[in-house]
Formats: structure tokens, C-alpha cells, sequence
């Protein structure tokens, strides 16, 4: 089976850089999977789990949003926030859920009459706290 | 002539003041190579951003739909200069030349008949733009605890000016900086980032993507990220000339405070000498007397 080139970049450095053969892209419509010869597609990412399958085994990183490039020989994800999974700890995820719920709370104060920034609030947060629920860490309130 | 004490004690400040000097040359070599690093690191996300949004910003930006950020509020009457320097001095020209470029930029804005606004990252620039453009400036971000720029740091700066944008406060906004070169160059630079401006790669190959959700909505929330991304690589150009001018400035002092050194050190063998030479003559202009 073919393999494609998969680069994790985020703005601080250069996370992976790996020949894989499937890629799973927690979209913002949805998770899809990557492999070789993909229709070349650009997408956003939601907060969420990316899973690369590689010959050594697969990797987990957990990116907080960014987007990826998908082409029929490579995927680049650009994530603003990455993670490889051994290095996310409940210490990290309750920081970056205080900062969602944060956002979640100024957005709506900022925006009491408009419900776009607020909903878009609240689904960072809901993705946030999902990410709890697939990697068993706890969500604590 | 001074006396020999007072040589002496100019000779041992100097040395001194060569010890600093030469300390800190080799604690910026040291910051600029993780300096460097950082903004080394740093290329590849850009770079690839630049191009997808190149991409996106081809395909859209004509539209009469495109988002502000993207095809500009349709007037360039106010304009924000968003000037990022250094906390600290001792680096040479460095927030001088910055600072000046800025300068120079809004004297002809303002002749242009233009409103202008400041707005300042670094305390050096602030100092500087006070001075002359006082009743211009805006808002400064204060950088002096963050001791490695983290992208978190751009998320701040790039928010705030967002914000600012989103109020309508300004139409076009400049940020300034210098690009590193290398040790002994650094270019001040100016670099519009709202309305965003992407250059598209030369070699840019034009392929058909499928856009998920829709190339809209993918510039509307790629565009604010652009923002920040171009801050943080300007930070980190900035962090890296900041060290490579500091570098050359305190090599510079470090050779200065070396010749004066040299001159005392002969002035005050040659007093020293003298001194001698006129206790002998009044020994044996002594003796002859006899």
C-alpha cells in the first residue's frame, strides 16, 4: 500500500515528521481519515485527537485547532496547539479547559445579542471537554 | 598631565567596564543561537500558511464577500503603526533604527493628510515614539517578563489589535520590526498585515482543493490566525536581531574599551617614567651641588 508524508507543525516547532499510512483528522465537520491518493482538501481542525498510522505503531497528538492540508501524497497539519499524547497531562487539559471556559464566558458577555461567537465558544469548550472523554481525562467542573 | 593615581583608577574602570562589555557579548551569542533556533523553528508553519492562504486568498479575495481583514475596510484614512522593539538597550542601532523607520512612515502618513495611531510592543519603541509622535500613541504591550516569545505572546498582541479592528479604530495597520540577517544585519522593516497581503510562491503549483467547510469560512477563521502568525515571526526576527546587534555593539565596545586600555596603559608607563626621571635629575642636580 502506498504511504503518504505526514508533517505536524505548529507555530513554536516541527512535532513530527513521518512516512504514514492513514492519517485521522478531527475535522471541524467531522473526523476523516487520510490516506494516499486523498482528493487534495483543505479543512479547519475542532480541538481533538489526530491519529497517525506509521510502520513503528501509531501516534496520538492532541491539537487544539488549526488547519490541514491534505494532497494524495502528504497531509500537513498546522495546528496552532500540539501536543504528542504522552505529553498531555490533566494538567494541561484543565488549563486549556479554564481557557475555553473562559472564552466561553467573555464571549458571552461581549456578544449577549449575537448568538455566532457564542456558539462558536461553546463548541470549542464541548470539543475541549470531548477530548476528556476520549483520552480518560476528567473534566472536572 | 594627570597623576599616576588617577591612571591608575581609569585604567582599572575601564577593564572593568571591558569585563561587562565582554560578558555580555557572550551571553547574546548564547541567546542568539536559541533565538535563531525559535525562529528556525518557527519557518515551516509559516511558510506553509503563507501559501495556503495564498491559495485562498487568490480564489476569494476578488469576491465582494471577502471578510474586512482580507479586502480592507475600503478606506486607508487611519492608519496603525504597530511598532515592536526591544525591552532592553545596549544593542546598538537596533530600537534606534526601528523606531526612525517608524518615524519616517508616519511624518509622511500624516503629511498625506492621514490620521495616524501608534500602538507600541517593546518599552525602547514607546520611549522613542513618545518622544515625537506622543499624542499619536494608542496602547503598548508590555514584554519585559516574557523571557522566551511564545506564540501565546503573538495571540495576545495580535487579539488586542484585532479587537481594535473589529471597532473600527483603524483601517490599515503596519507592523515594524527587524528582519535578521545576520550577526553584523539587521533590516528595519515594515510589513502590512491588515488588509492581509500574501505573496504568492513562484512555483506555487495550482492545485484544485476541496474546502471543508467552505473557502470562506476557512479564510474568516484563518485570517485572525494570519495576524498572529505574522506577529510572532516579526517577535521572533525581532528577539534574533535584538541579540545579533547586541552582539555586535558590545564586540565593538569590547574592542574600544581594549585600545583605551592600551592608550592609558602607555600614558601612564610614560608618566611613570617621567616621574622617575625627575627624582634622578633632582638626586644628582643634588649631589653636583654638594
Amino acid at each position: 500500500m502506498a504511504n503518504l508524508q505526514f508533517d505536524l507543525v505548529s507555530p513554536e516547532r516541527r512535532l513530527a515528521s513521518v512516512e504514514a499510512s492513514q492519517v485521522q483528522i478531527p475535522g471541524a465537520d467531522g473526523d476523516m481519515t487520510a490516506m494516499a491518493d486523498h482528493a487534495p482538501t483543505i479543512t479547519t481542525l475542532r480541538p481533538g485527537v489526530l491519529r497517525v498510522v506509521h510502520g513503528g505503531g501509531t501516534d496520538e497528538y492532541i491539537v487544539s485547532g488549526g488547519f490541514a492540508e491534505i494532497t494524495a501524497t502528504g497531509v500537513s497539519v498546522l495546528a496552532e496547539q500540539a501536543l504528542p499524547r504522552s505529553e498531555f497531562t490533566q494538567e494541561v487539559y484543565s488549563r486549556m479547559l479554564a481557557a475555553a471556559r473562559e472564552a466561553h464566558g467573555q464571549a458571552k458577555e461581549v456578544f449577549k445579542n449575537e448568538h455566532g461567537p457564542v456558539d462558536d465558544a461553546a463548541k470549542l469548550l464541548a470539543d475541549m471537554v470531548a477530548i476528556g472523554g476520549h483520552i480518560g481525562l476528567t473534566a472536572n467542573d | 598631565m594627570p597623576n599616576l593615581k588617577d591612571l591608575k583608577n581609569r585604567i582599572a574602570s575601564v577593564k572593568s567596564t571591558r569585563k561587562i562589555t565582554k560578558a555580555m557579548q557572550m551571553v547574546a551569542a548564547a541567546k542568539l543561537r536559541r533565538a535563531q533556533d525559535a525562529a528556525e523553528a518557527s519557518r515551516p508553519y509559516t511558510e506553509r500558511f503563507n501559501a495556503v492562504m495564498a491559495g485562498l486568498a487568490a480564489s476569494v479575495g476578488g469576491s465582494d464577500s471577502a471578510p474586512k481583514l482580507l479586502s480592507g475596510t475600503g478606506s486607508d484614512q487611519v492608519q496603525l503603526l504597530i511598532v515592536m522593539t526591544a525591552e532592553r538597550g545596549l544593542c546598538g542601532g537596533f530600537n534606534g533604527n526601528i523606531a526612525k523607520l517608524a518615524k519616517i512612515h508616519a511624518q509622511k502618513l500624516l503629511a498625506a493628510g492621514k490620521t495616524v495611531k501608534v500602538f507600541t510592543v517593546g518599552k525602547k519603541g514607546r520611549d522613542a515614539i513618545k518622544r515625537d509622535l506622543a499624542s499619536h500613541f494608542i496602547g503598548h504591550v508590555d514584554m519585559t517578563d516574557v523571557k522566551r516569545v511564545g506564540y501565546a505572546n503573538a495571540q495576545g498582541i495580535a487579539k488586542d489589535v484585532l479587537g481594535r479592528f473589529d471597532a473600527g479604530e483603524f483601517d490599515v495597520a503596519t507592523i515594524f520590526f527587524s528582519r535578521f540577517e545576520n550577526v553584523v544585519t539587521q533590516h528595519p522593516t515594515a510589513q502590512q498585515i491588515i488588509p492581509a497581503k500574501f505573496k504568492m510562491a513562484d512555483d506555487a503549483e495550482a492545485t484544485l482543493y476541496d474546502y471543508e467547510p467552505g473557502e470562506e469560512e476557512i479564510l474568516a477563521d484563518l485570517l485572525p490566525r494570519g495576524v498572529a502568525t505574522a506577529m510572532f515571526s516579526a517577535l521572533l526576527e525581532n528577539a534574533a536581531s535584538e541579540q545579533g546587534a547586541r552582539m555586535s555593539a558590545m564586540d565593538n565596545a569590547t574592542r574600544n574599551a581594549g585600545d583605551m586600555i592600551d592608550k592609558l596603559t602607555i600614558e601612564y608607563n610614560r608618566s611613570r617614567q617621567a616621574v622617575i626621571t625627575n627624582e634622578l635629575i633632582e638626586i644628582i642636580s643634588g649631589a653636583e651641588a654638594l
